[in-house]
């Protein structure tokens, strides 16, 4: 009782072949999409390295990267062999190898749908990245006279004006460091020494934000220092203004920004693994028909296809018997108490005569 | 004597007629590449229309797109009369045709030539359109109640950030304008009242400028305010600071990013130009030696191509000739109408001495 049996005449088993080889082609260019878009994904992650602390998340474009050069290869493979299953004298070459090429295919479907998951579950791998990189970023911002970290200021400042945000959560983180380098600030004034004493760590710390997180949409010139000082500032109520500076943390702006590419690249590769699972199934009705056919011995007659020859429980039941047969014959053999040297009759044809035969007297006796 | 003639079997004429189809299609192409180029010079202009005062330097890009359409068709034309040059009852339809497309395919050339003048020649235009433009940007950066100037702000800033420029000419420019709404002052302040009353017009005056004329690449935080005063900040020189805000203007900065562009754009144009006039040296040649072939008694046998029929002297004095000619028949000539009119009566008495019978004698 096979699976999904389905007759084919000899036109349909070429038409199938015919539509197996497009489609093949089809998936080569898919497997290229998958392999630049790992290659997009990867090219983004490293260009905001310095925001990121160090996590491990170049594992999904590298896997993406690796699914998109196997499913090439595969796809030019069955390419190859879709193309000859037209002519069945050249079918015989790829008898032999349709059946593991098949098993192998399925391997590699899942491999691919593991990488469409994959996609999905980065996101909280990247946000704890995001977070722990910006508040490293923002913590070294000062420090553009120390080599390794002088870029981080100039890093910071762009990314708060490309990506609309201010801060990690918000701009109040900048209000918990010092984002002014010591270099800058004048000890021998008051104001200053009694900012440092005012806090147990000794930071300048000020209730102002650097001008990148300024908002461009503001009716008002920007409003950067005693921000949280209605009385500073003319017209000005610090609660109800949200159009001053931007309102959205980076680490927000930046998992947005990433997960929007994570998505798209997610769906892309769904719909991949969809259709190498249906150009799968084509590869196998054309398989098990023409080995059919060739049983049959008929070239040009109708033959069967199917997924499974058997119902699933007993496929299933068989390939784990083939399974333990194959572990079984390199054991001993254990019949006679596992003792190899009892004796055991011996069932040779070969007759040499009776035993106990007299040896010949002498002919002679002097 | 012809110019620059040419023997042509028929095999030739064939390899000709092919070589010069696919090279009319490659015109197509960069006809189209042409017409592309122009609508991406005018859109780049019309993202910034609001800085610039007048549209002058729009000419180029609209010039690009004309050229690049006419280019299209006729060489589109040109691959047709190609496919149709070596079937003798087809290609006659054509000759019509060809004079006038050579007319087109020179001024098509000479266009495109103008559009490379131009482009050098509409910087000083350019240059004063923006200088006015944003002139007008900056005054009105602070009325954002104003509606039809209330994007001024927002425009200007990003137009500091993006091309990282300040001001017109320079920073400066912000210290002589009013860029802080009277909305944010507080009229009651002492040190407001001063400033309004140290300038003629009651402005208010500050040697600040907008957080969008900030350098991202400076190692100290941005410093706004009190420009001028080396004192006002610690370890500060005014003269000698240049990496705090950022040093270009931004007329300076479009006028280069705008001549780049359009700097980069002329080899393609020129390279278009010699494609173009090598469609149209081919495509006569073509025309004579298959005029030639169909004279013929044998039509498969040798012909010869040229440029021109007689040498250039020659022939422009035939063509001037033919030019009078034309010109003499479309004038309404007294003298000639007057003879005309004479030989008219002449006529008619003589068919009328015809018809009436002498009289009998």
């Amino acid at each position: 009782m096979a699976v999904l049996k389905v007759k084919f005449t000899k036109t349909r088993r070429d038409k199938l072949a015919q539509i197996l080889w497009i489609l093949n082609w089809i998936s080569v260019v898919t497997g290229v999409i998958l392999f630049s878009l790992g290659l997009f994904l990867k090219v983004e992650l490293k260009k905001r390295e310095e925001l990121m602390a160090e996590k491990d998340i170049q594992y999904v474009p590298n896997m993406l990267i690796a699914v998109g050069l196997i499913a090439c290869i595969i796809n030019f493979l069955g390419g190859k062999i879709c193309y000859d299953c037209v002519d069945s004298t050249k079918f015989l070459r790829w008898k032999l190898i349709m059946l593991p090429y098949i098993v192998c295919t399925f391997f590699f479907t899942l491999c691919v749908l593991v990488g469409a998951l994959m996609c999905y579950s980065m996101h909280w791998e990247l946000e704890e990245a995001l977070n722990l990189g910006l508040m490293q970023a923002m913590r070294f911002y000062k420090d553009t006279d120390m080599p390794g970290r002088c870029f981080l200021k100039h890093t910071v400042d762009t990314l708060q004006i490309q990506f609309q945000c201010c801060g990690n959560s918000g701009y109040k983180d900048w209000f918990q460091i010092q984002w002014i380098s010591n270099r800058y600030l004048d000890m021998s004034k008051k104001e200053v020494i009694d900012r440092l004493r005012s806090n147990v760590e000794g930071k300048y710390l000020m209730d102002g934000v650097p001008f990148s997180c300024c908002n461009i949409d503001s009716p008002r010139p920007c409003i950067q220092q005693q921000i949280t000082n209605n009385s500073a500032h003319f017209n000005y109520e610090h609660q109800t203004e949200d159009q001053n500076l931007w309102m959205k943390g980076c680490r927000q702006a930046l998992l947005e920004y990433y997960t929007h590419i994570m998505q798209s690249i997610g769906l892309t590769v769904l719909i991949t693994w969809l259709f190498e699972l249906s150009v799968l199934t084509g590869v196998r009705y054309l398989q098990t028909s023409l080995e059919n056919m060739l049983r049959q011995g008929d070239p040009d007659s109708e033959s069967d296809g199917w997924l499974l020859e058997n119902s699933f429980m007993e496929t299933a039941r068989t390939n784990l018997s083939i399974i333990k047969s194959l572990g079984k014959s390199n054991q001993i053999n254990t019949a006679n108490n596992g003792d190899p040297n009892i004796d055991v009759p011996s069932t040779s044809k070969a007759h040499y005569g009776p035993d106990n035969v007299p040896p010949k007297e002498k002919m002679e006796t002097s | 004597m012809a110019l620059l003639k040419m023997k042509f079997s028929q095999q030739r004429r064939v390899r000709l007629a092919q070589g010069l189809w696919l090279l009319s299609w490659l015109a197509v192409m960069c006809g189209a590449f042409i017409f592309c180029l122009g609508v991406y010079l005018k859109i780049e202009l019309l993202r910034r229309d609001e800085v610039m005062e007048d549209t002058d330097i729009h000419a180029v890009p609209n010039l690009l797109m004309l050229v690049g359409l006419a280019s299209i068709g006729a060489n589109w034309v040109a691959s047709r009369v190609c496919q149709d040059s070596l079937d003798a009852s087809r290609f006659p339809r054509w000759k019509v045709l060809l004079l006038g497309w050579y007319a087109v395919a020179v001024l098509l050339c000479c266009l495109l030539l103008a559009v490379v003048v131009l482009s050098y020649a509409l910087q000083g235009r350019l240059e004063e359109s923006l200088k006015v433009g944003l002139r007008n940007g900056i005054r009105f950066y602070k009325d954002t109640d104003v509606p039809g100037r209330c994007f001024q702000k927002e425009t200007i800033d990003r137009l500091q950030m993006e091309f990282r420029c300040c001001g017109n000419n320079n920073f400066k420019d912000w210290f002589e304008i009013q860029w802080v709404s009277n909305r944010y002052l507080d009229f009651t302040s002492q040190e407001v009242k001063d400033r309004i009353r140290s300038n003629v017009d009651g402005r208010y005056l500050l040697d600040g400028v907008p957080f969008s004329c900030c350098n991202p690449a400076s190692p100290r935080p941005c410093l706004q305010n009190q420009l001028t005063d080396s004192r006002a900040h610690y370890n500060y020189e005014y003269q000698s600071e240049e990496l705090n805000l950022y040093s270009r203007g931004c007329r300076q900065a479009l006028t280069d990013y705008y001549m780049g562009l359009m700097n980069s754009t002329g080899p393609g144009v020129l390279s278009v130009i010699l494609i173009q006039l090598s469609v149209l040296l081919s495509m006569r040649y073509l025309q004579t030696a298959v005029d030639g072939a169909m004279a013929l008694e044998s039509p498969e046998g040798e012909s010869e191509g040229y440029i021109l029929e007689k040498d250039v002297k020659a022939t422009y004095a035939e063509v001037k000739a033919k030019a009078l000619d034309l010109l003499k028949f479309a004038q309404v000539d007294p003298a000639s109408e007057v003879a005309g009119a004479e030989e008219g009566e002449k006529a008619a008495e003589a068919s009328a001495k015809a018809a009436t019978p002498p009289p009998a004698s």
